[in-house]
């Protein structure tokens, strides 16, 4: 089987005349690195791994030795569908490891790959279908606030929709590269996008958000528009989430589905959901891993602020979507607190991890909160026993810190360097002065 | 005695006749094609260039019993798959009955140059535009898998696919018109030992029709509550 994928990607190599190789893998933080070898090496890379110094990648620093071997996943070959005609151009996605081969602990797809198999082998695979939300902007000038394209809103087609024609090109160059799009529209704010992605299992779909992220930020570069997922960009309008749809199957059935519940809901999916409740708190810091994530995370902007489950109610943490006529395959859950700026591999470990440990200890799932909760005050909610998600990025670590699950799933060597790198950057944001600070006091006090 | 157009690099033919007519010269350089007169077996395997040849013209207008020896021996020859289209008069038809296996098209002599041109070009279509005479090539359609090299093309345009998506489009194209459950799929392709689930085809088989594009999608049908069909039904529904 490995011998035939080695194959099949040392032929297309050598048909389709591809020039170079990118090896790309992801850091702690979820960006993007990449490098490049020339087809010549690449028969040896599949086989050894290609060897490089991992301590200038974030997270990956080690005191001792510090090189690691990038070893190429022949199932993620694809050809680049942006590269010059006559020098194409291919990328395959790494696992890192040590030099001993064994899986390199500071790796966030070795981590997915670890929680996806602990899963499995309980008989269970993970299904994610992520709704990705965005913004167009003119080139950004330092110092100036952010211009969007158009002042369109949510599913506007807006006249000389030149967001439009991005967003085509995008999906058309998506499609190229395996990633099936369900939907894509204009959302709420001026110059917001959403695109919906298809499902696929956790590992694929990890692989294809980094994918995502590069594709809009390269089809964007291409018309002189800048492409960004930060969470919250303009303060008055609502932010980019990154929606979450999940499902657990055990071989073809869909283990969330019971067709004798009135919710259509399995005690799988009940416990699974109170896993997710229990532990969310703790997991906040790493799916809104910036400080600005907890901007949007706010009330007013249809982003969810309690810890909560409805069906039909989007400012509670989990929805649980009405199937299409009942389909038993389309039951799901969607976790509503990521955001796009996140690293989808550590994120979607957690939701799984945090889930499964609800469904082993039989969690129980509190009552659906289908009422307004905004417009409840805080004795009202504590009655119900709802609470609030963690309200900074320094709340967050706080709560991570204290988590056995979380160290767990993510090992030591990231916990701890997660942590230790988000402190520093809390730092520096508090002793930041701000443009809000200064216009409020600077006259008045 | 040797004819060549400069321009055709992809293969070379040989010819056997005697003589090789100017109709013949004339249309096989018209057409672009290289080629070489043969006038025996041994001949024919002397000059035989390093790649194989491309394909073969037999002339049994003059020498049917010569022509028909040379024909065996090619399809005795090492790999056997070469083309080859012969040359009948009228009056030879019923010479071709039990030789099915000698000849892949045959030609009216005397010929149209339109119409012998267009039967050759056919014939060595379906071994590959490279000329390359052993390639492995499954076809449907307008859609071409080169199972040697792992590519494939649909109208003539490139499909890039990773792996898993070659291996299941391959299968299914080999499989024309029989309706195959996602199971069946899944322990066909993928083996048992991966842990996708079925629902791993489901997302393959939306992924293979995207790339396929709008027009050509539909080669691949759902097959509602029971799995996917490549191609036409073979009941003809």
């Amino acid at each position: 089987m490995l011998d035939q994928h080695r194959d099949y990607v040392l032929r297309t190599v050598e048909e389709r005349g591809v020039r170079l190789v990118r090896l790309w893998f992801t850091d702690v933080l979820g960006n993007l690195k990449s490098f490049a070898i020339s087809p010549a090496e690449l028969e040896n890379a599949l086989e050894d791994g290609m060897t490089f110094d991992g301590s200038s990648i974030d997270g990956f620093s080690r005191i001792q030795e510090s090189d690691v071997l990038a070893v190429p996943d022949p199932d993620t070959f694809e050809l680049i569908p942006w590269g010059e005609p006559g020098s194409a151009e291919a990328r395959v996605f790494c696992d890192i490891r040590s030099l001993d081969g064994t899986p390199f602990e500071g790796d966030p797809r070795q981590v997915l790959r670890r929680t996806v198999k602990a899963a499995h082998d309980q008989g269970f695979t993970f299904f994610i279908a992520p709704d990705i939300e965005f913004f167009y902007f003119e080139q950004p000038v330092k110092g100036k606030k952010p211009q969007p394209l158009d002042q369109g809103g949510y599913f506007d087609l807006t006249t000389r929709d030149a967001a439009g024609d991005l967003r085509k090109q995008t999906i058309r160059e998506l499609e190229q590269m395996s990633i099936p799009v369900e939907y894509s529209f204009h959302e709420d704010a001026p110059s917001q996008q959403e695109i919906d992605l298809r499902h696929t299992d956790a590992l694929t779909m990890a692989d294809s958000v980094m994918t995502f992220r590069l594709v809009v930020k390269e089809v964007a570069a291409s018309q002189g528009v800048h492409a960004t997922f930060m969470p919250k960009p303009l303060w008055s309008v609502q932010g980019s989430g990154m929606h979450l749809h999940m499902s657990l199957f055990s071989g073809d059935e869909n283990a969330f589905y019971d067709g004798g519940d009135k919710h259509a809901l399995s005690p799988i999916a009940k416990s699974f959901m109170a896993g997710l409740l229990v532990h969310a708190a703790e997991i906040t810091a790493v799916t809104n891993q910036t400080v600005n994530s907890y901007k949007r995370l706010v009330p007013g902007f249809e982003a969810p602020v309690h810890v909560s489950w409805a069906r039909n109610n989007r400012s509670g943490l989990i929805r649980v979507p009405i199937a299409k006529k009942g389909n038993p395959l389309a039951t799901r859950i969607e976790y509503r607190s990521p955001d796009p700026a996140c690293n989808p591999y550590l994120v979607f470990s957690l939701l799984l991890a945090a889930g499964m440990r609800g469904v082993e200890q039989g969690y129980e799932l509190p009552e659906e909160a289908d009422a307004n909760l905004f417009e409840m005050d805080d004795p009202t909610l504590a009655k119900l026993g709802i609470t609030q998600l963690p309200q900074s990025l320094s709340d967050a670590l706080q709560a991570m810190e204290q988590s056995e699950l979380v160290h767990d799933v993510l090992g030591e060597h990231i916990f701890e360097w997660f942590l230790r790198n988000k402190r520093r950057e809390w730092r520096d944001y508090k002793t930041h002065v701000s443009q809000f600070e200064i216009d409020r006091y600077l006259r008045s006090v | 005695m040797t004819a060549a157009s400069e321009s055709n690099e992809a293969g070379m033919l040989a010819v056997f006749a005697d003589p090789v007519t100017p109709e013949l010269a004339r249309s096989l350089d018209l057409a672009g094609y290289s080629w070489k007169a043969v006038s025996s077996v041994d001949e024919g395997s002397d000059s035989e260039p390093a790649a194989g040849w491309q394909g073969a013209i037999i002339d049994c207008t003059a020498d049917p019993e010569g022509a028909w020896a040379f024909a065996r021996a090619i399809r005795k020859s090492d790999g056997s798959q070469v083309k080859v289209l012969v040359l009948v008069g009228g009056a030879q038809i019923n010479d071709l009955q039990l030789r099915d296996d000698l000849f892949d098209d045959f030609c009216l002599s005397p010929f149209h140059p339109t119409e012998f041109e267009a039967r050759l070009q056919h014939m060595l279509w379906s071994v590959g535009d490279d000329g390359a005479p052993h390639a492995d090539l499954v076809e449907y359609g307008q859609l071409v898998l080169n199972l040697e090299t792992y590519q494939a093309t649909i109208a003539g345009r490139p499909l890039d696919m990773t792996y898993m998506e070659y291996e299941l489009l391959k299968f299914l194209a080999q499989n024309p018109g029989k309706v195959f459950t996602r199971e069946i799929l899944l322990s066909r392709v993928w083996g048992y030992e991966y842990y996708g689930g079925a629902r791993t085809v489901d997302v393959h088989i939306r992924r293979l029709r995207a790339k396929l594009g709008e027009e050509h999608a539909s080669l691949i049908a759902t097959v509602r509550s029971v799995g996917y069909r490549f191609g036409q039904s073979s009941w003809g529904n």
